[in-house]
């Protein structure tokens, strides 16, 4: 077995565009669930809500700024919807709620009613929406190879999505190192800790929440952007277990951590991509076939997020005395 | 406005009907008429070397199409058929492998195609001493949903497409009920009260576990959806596999439910509960249990639909309505054990003590209440009707699938909320209400979008009225 295309493969899909929006989704939920202790479970419904907003402006004729304002809104506008109503309940009314709205937001998406507009259950194709973006890279339309990675430099799955992307991802890991150390950010630790002290204390614990809500959600937003940059707009990509993935990486991370949920998503899909090839070379294929071996891949996760819940829920760089899991 | 349109819409659909129902009886006319020999296919019944391959094509709600030529190929050679006058095709095969199954598309009942045209041709294992089946289903043109969508499970061909294992949840809600669609003869109205109806009181035995544990642990088990689809697929293997009749399969897939539950709590829960871990914690704990099991479902069963029964069972007429025999024996198994649950809560003294955990387990355990014991059989109780439901739940959906009870876990979800979190009663009201609203809203909405608008009221009662119908206002806290 090539253990050299294996490892190249692990480090292109490290720095590629699904471990970006991965990122950029668990940096918004650790803003949910790391500073507020809010429990989101609907951070897929905001990533597509962003790609659906960002592709439908694009294919309107906005330009590139429009396209990522009118994103941005629309996770805006959702994270009020949830957040209103829900934010005075116990916290798993909200992650009933907000898994629910995920849930509508894709349906909706793909019914066949809106074939016009979103695709319906095919989606958008790449190309429909990718233009501006595309123009907007100040380099030539070539090939450029890094070490053992060779790719476009502008079109699809390219160098200037990738750079784009982690840069999206240093701004985002700045302003919540930032935001940890504001007075801002130390109400919220307070919300998560004990929200009746907060409150004893004169804050507006529900307008503290909502706008963490709102502001984890758009980083939500902002990685469905990349996410469909890379390959195309289709509801059922940022489903259910996009949510459920995004959790894992921010727990295997370290909730409530400024690096915490990058080093999640660059281990996770590294993690993942090594254990489907290396079973790819060591398994013959008559005993597992290529789609059981990427199932075994998805069960690991599962039980990793089990395990790590378990045995260590302050992931890799959290601090358990800080991070007590509890909903409220 | 929106009346009229709808309207318009249901007068269309009828004429729709109506219109395939002619197209099938000349069809059938012409079949009859032109090759009288077809009638008569040999059943196959499969011994020690003959293996049968039966394939079934069906229009859903209007019945099976007869007249489809279809071709078999693979290690037995190439064998071309006819399906009956009950839409189906029975080849024997004496050699084991992989079968290439084509339908011939010229010879649908004219204004039908397939509704999966990228499943044809389909390729169907066949093992020598049992029957493989495969339904196909055919469909006026217009509710043919787009290519591309029963395959959920593409292979992914390079390690860049990290996303392709992300869209476990597309397929299952294309999955409508024969119920629901009104077939000639039948008002519409009453078809979707019944259907809903139907669906509901399913859909309550399902989720009716989920709102025990919830009473007594505090719990939102995410994993839920997966027992049910625990009951459908060990029904599937047991009817399809090990060739055991229909009821002992219910049996057996209720008691490996049962298992199921008592493992959960035995490995993974009661110590979690024993080390103080948050009840918050613990619902992430289901959630990767819930991520586990269906890729678990996923690995052992593939994507394709698995159903229970191959074939279609026959519908019988009831005033303005029409119902299969299977549907009616399912409702009937789940009214009578919604029934035995009722009364064993309200009498024995098991049920008492649930009810007096569910209170206050503080409380319960002063009194000599031993709280474990009760959690343990709860959880018992709770997955074994989770894996009834689910078996109940496929033969009424027709199919059972990897991901059929995780589309199931939202509305499961909606109903006991909407019921009220924690009362039993308030979740078999909650499942009635959810299974009309789902089955009603395609008066107004497209089918795809059913089970969107419980979710909806699911969101509306939190707002309104977030302790549910019969909840307890001091549980939302």
């Amino acid at each position: 077995m090539d253990y050299g295309q294996l490892f190249t493969n692990v480090l292109n899909e490290m720095l590629g565009p699904t471990a970006i929006a991965y990122a950029l989704a668990a940096i918004g939920l650790n803003i949910h669930f790391g500073l507020t202790g809010l429990i989101n479970m609907g951070q897929a419904g905001f990533m597509l809500l962003g790609a659906y907003g960002f592709a439908v402006a694009t294919i309107q004729g906005a330009p590139l700024w429009l396209a990522f304002l009118v994103a941005i809104t629309a996770a805006v506008i959702f994270a009020l919807l949830l957040g209103l109503p829900t934010l005075k309940l116990r916290g798993d009314y909200l992650a009933i709620v907000t898994i629910a709205a995920a849930e509508i937001v894709r349906m909706v998406g793909r019914s066949t009613a809106l074939t016009d507009i979103t695709g319906g259950s095919e989606g958008l194709t790449g190309n429909a929406f990718k233009g501006t973006f595309q123009d907007a890279s100040p380099f030539p339309d070539d090939r450029w190879t890094l070490g053992p990675i060779t790719l476009a430099t502008n079109t699809s799955n390219s160098w200037w999505l990738r750079i784009v992307g982690w840069s999206l991802v240093l701004l985002a890991c700045l302003l919540v190192w930032r935001l940890i150390r504001s007075p801002w950010g130390r109400v919220l630790k307070g919300i998560r800790e004990d929200e009746d002290a907060v409150r004893a204390l004169g804050k507006n614990v529900y307008g503290y929440k909502l706008q963490a809500l709102v502001l984890g959600g758009v980083f939500g937003a902002l990685g469905g952007i990349v996410f469909v940059l890379a390959s195309s707009v289709q509801a059922d990509s940022l489903g259910r277990p996009v949510t459920f993935n995004t959790w894992t990486i921010l727990l295997l991370g370290g909730a409530a951590t400024v690096l915490g949920p990058v080093l999640g998503s660059l281990l996770f899909w590294g993690a993942l991509v090594f254990v489907r090839g290396f079973l790819r070379g060591v398994v013959p294929p008559d005993v597992l076939s290529v789609q059981q071996i990427e199932q075994i891949g998805w069960i690991l996760v599962g039980l990793t997020l089990m395990m790590l819940i378990i045995f260590r829920p302050q992931g890799i760089l959290g601090d358990k005395k800080e991070l007590a899991i509890n909903a409220h | 406005m929106r009346a009229v349109a709808c309207r318009d819409r249901s007068v269309a659909l009828r004429r729709g009907g109506a219109g395939l129902l002619l197209v099938l009886l000349t069809a059938l006319s012409t079949l009859v008429v032109g090759s009288p020999a077809h009638a008569a296919t040999t059943p196959c019944s499969p011994d020690d070397a003959t293996a049968c391959l039966n394939v079934t094509v069906t229009v859903p709600g209007t019945g099976p199409a007869a007249g489809v030529a279809l071709e078999v190929e693979g290690e037995d050679g190439t064998v071309t058929a006819t399906t009956d006058d009950a839409g189906k095709v029975s080849v024997a095969l004496t050699t084991a492998g992989d079968y290439t199954v084509t339908v011939d598309e010229s010879t649908l009942p004219a204004g039908t195609v397939l509704r999966d045209p990228d499943e044809n041709p389909a390729v169907v294992t066949v093992a020598l001493g049992r029957s493989a089946g495969r339904i196909v289903q055919v469909v006026p043109p217009g509710q043919a949903p787009p290519s591309g969508q029963t395959e959920t499970a593409s292979p992914s061909a390079g390690p860049t497409t990290g996303a392709a294992g992300t869209d476990l949840d597309a397929g299952a809600e294309a999955e409508a009920s024969a119920e629901a669609s009104a077939g000639p003869g039948t008002n519409r109205y009453a078809q979707l009260v019944l259907a809903g109806t139907v669906f509901g009181v399913l859909l309550a035995l399902a989720a009716l576990g989920a709102n025990l544990i919830y009473g007594t642990t505090g719990l939102s088990n995410f994993a839920h959806g997966e027992l049910v689809t625990l009951g459908g697929m060990t029904a599937f293997m047991a009817v399809q596999w090990w060739d055991l009749p229909l009821w002992l399969a219910i049996v057996v897939s209720t008691a490996a439910g049962g298992l199921a539950g008592w493992l959960l709590n035995r490995v993974v829960f009661g110590p979690l509960r024993r080390r103080g871990v948050g009840v918050t914690q613990q619902m992430i704990v289901t959630i990767g249990l819930s991520l586990a099991m269906l890729s678990g479902f996923l690995f052992f069963f593939g994507a394709r639909p698995a159903p229970i029964v191959s074939g279609i069972s026959q519908r019988m007429q009831i005033g303005p309505v029409q119902i299969s025999g299977q549907s009616l024996v399912s409702v009937g198994i789940a009214l009578v054990v919604l029934a035995v649950v009722a009364f064993a809560l309200a009498r024995t003294r098991l049920g008492r003590a649930t009810r007096a955990v569910s209170d206050n387990p503080a409380l319960a355990a002063a009194t000599g209440i031993k709280v474990e014991a009760v959690i343990s059989r709860v959880w018992i109780v709770s997955a074994a009707l989770a894996s009834l439901g689910g078996v109940l739940l496929a033969l009424y959906l027709n199919t059972t699938r990897f991901n059929f009870g995780s589309t199931l876990l939202l509305l499961m979800f909606a109903a006991i909320t909407l019921g009220g979190l924690g009362s039993p009663l308030g979740a078999v009201l909650g499942a009635l209400v959810i299974g009309l609203v789902v089955e009603l809203s395609t008066l107004v909405l497209p089918s795809d979008m059913r089970y969107a608008s419980a979710l909806v009221i699911l969101i509306l009662v939190l707002l309104l009225r977030p302790q549910g119908i019969l909840g307890r206002a001091e549980r939302i806290g």
